[in-house]
C-alpha cells in the first residue's frame, strides 16, 4: 500500500505534462529548497569537515566516514560514536547513547507533523531521515509562509544531507589542511539559530516560553551530563506556556499556529 | 573496507536516529489532535531553539560550567540585536560570521 501510494505520487509528479491538471513544477521547488538550505550548508560544512578531521583520527576511512554519514546522518551523534568507537566501547553502549542523544528529534518531528498532514507515508518517511536541529528549525518557520510546502521541506533536508555526507567525507580526506574557523564559519548554525528563534517569537507568550525554556536549559545542563536538557527544558517550558496561555492573563493571545 | 561490527554499529545507530524522527510524523499526521496539544506543539519551536542555544552561549567545559565571558555570547548580543531589528536570515547569519571571525582576532 504504501509503495503503491508512493509510486503513484511519484507518477503524477513525473508524467504530469500527460495529465495536465495537477502538474508539479520540480525546477522551482528544487530552487526555492536549496536556496533555503544555504545557511544549514555553511553550517555543515564548518561541522561536517571538522568531524571528518576527527573520525579519520579515529582510524576510520573516508568510505566508512561517508557510509555514517549516510546511514546516521546526525552530528552530535556521530561525534559521540566516534570518539566511543576510538575508545573501544560496545555496540550496545553505542547505540544507546546514540538514542538518547537523539530522542530530541522526537519533539521536533511532532511539531512538524502538524505542518504535513495528508502528505502519504512513503514521503514521510523519507522526510523523516532528514529531520535534523537545523533543517527543522528552517522548515518549521518557513511553513508558516504560504510559498512553503511538504515538496521544498523535502527537498531542503536532502540538500542538507548531501552537504553534511560531502563536507564529513571532506575532512576525512584532508581537512587538516582547511585553517580552522576561517571567516568565522563556526558561527553560521548558532547565528542562524538566533534569528530563527526571533521568527518564533510571535508574542509576549512565546517570549516567556523562550526565557524559560533557555533558563530550564542552562540549569539542567549545569546539573546533568549529555544533552538530555534540551527535551526535559522544552518540555517543561511549553507546558508551562500552555498552563499560562489558559490562565486569566493570556485570553487574549493569538496562537501563531 | 568496512569490517561487519562496524556495519553493525553504524546500522544500529542509524536505527535509533532514524525512528524518534520518523515515529511522530507517521502517528500524528492522520489524527485529529486535541486542542491543547497542538498548542502545546505551538510552542516548541521557541523552546527548543531557546534550549539549544543558550547553553551553548554561557556555559563551557566538561563538566560544565557557567561561563559569561565566552567569546560565542559577546557575538551574540549584537547578532540577536541585528535579527530583532532586519528580522534577515542571510543578514544575521553573515553579520554572526564576521564579528565572531573579528572577536577571534581579538582574544
Amino acid at each position: 500500500m504504501k509503495t503503491f501510494e508512493l509510486v503513484k505520487d511519484f507518477k503524477t509528479a513525473m508524467m504530469s505534462p500527460v495529465t495536465g491538471e495537477q502538474k508539479i513544477k520540480w525546477a522551482p521547488i528544487i530552487k526555492d529548497g536549496v536556496m533555503a538550505a544555504w545557511p544549514i550548508c555553511l553550517g555543515y560544512l564548518a561541522i561536517g569537515l571538522a568531524f571528518g578531521v576527527i573520525a579519520e583520527k579515529a582510524g576510520l576511512h573516508p568510505i566508512e566516514i561517508g557510509f555514517m554519514s549516510v546511514v546516521v546522518f546526525a552530528g552530535s551523534a556521530q561525534f559521540i560514536g566516534v570518539s566511543m568507537l576510538g575508545a573501544e566501547a560496545g555496540i550496545i553502549p553505542i547505540v544507546v547513547t546514540t538514542f538518547m542523544v537523539n530522542l530530541r528529534h522526537v519533539l521536533m518531528s511532532s511539531s512538524l507533523a502538524v505542518h504535513l498532514k495528508g502528505v502519504n507515508r512513503g514521503w514521510l518517511s523519507l522526510f523523516a531521515y532528514g529531520v535534523t536541529d537545523e533543517s527543522f528549525a528552517v522548515n518549521l518557520t518557513r511553513f508558516r509562509d504560504s510559498d512553503w510546502d511538504w515538496r521544498r521541506a523535502l527537498v531542503l533536508n536532502h540538500t542538507a544531507n548531501i552537504a553534511w555526507i560531502l563536507s564529513t567525507v571532506a575532512g576525512g580526506f584532508g581537512g587538516q589542511f582547511i585553517p580552522a574557523g576561517a571567516f568565522g564559519i563556526d558561527y553560521a548554525l548558532i547565528g542562524m539559530f538566533l534569528c530563527l528563534l526571533v521568527f518564533q517569537l510571535q508574542g509576549l507568550l512565546y517570549a516567556i516560553v523562550a526565557v524559560i525554556a533557555g533558563v530550564f536549559a542552562v540549569i539542567f545542563a549545569l546539573l546533568l551530563p549529555g544533552n538530555s536538557y534540551i527535551i526535559i527544558a522544552s518540555i517543561g517550558a511549553a507546558t508551562i506556556g500552555v498552563f499560562l496561555r489558559r490562565s486569566k492573563y493570556f485570553k487574549g493571545e493569538e496562537r501563531a499556529g | 573496507m568496512m569490517n561487519a561490527d562496524y556495519v553493525l554499529v553504524i546500522v544500529g545507530m542509524g536505527l535509533v536516529t532514524y525512528i524518534p524522527r520518523w515515529f511522530p510524523l507517521f502517528m500524528l499526521t492522520r489524527r485529529q489532535l486535541p486542542r491543547w496539544f497542538i498548542e502545546w506543539l505551538d510552542f516548541i519551536p521557541a523552546a527548543i531553539l531557546s534550549a539549544l542555544v543558550l547553553p551553548y552561549l554561557v556555559t563551557a567545559g566538561e563538566p560544565r560550567h557557567l561561563d559569561f565571558c565566552r567569546s560565542e555570547l559577546i557575538v551574540a548580543i549584537p547578532t540577536l540585536a541585528f535579527a530583532l531589528k532586519t528580522r534577515s536570515l542571510a543578514g544575521t547569519v553573515l553579520v554572526g560570521m564576521v564579528l565572531f571571525w573579528l572577536v577571534g582576532f581579538m582574544f
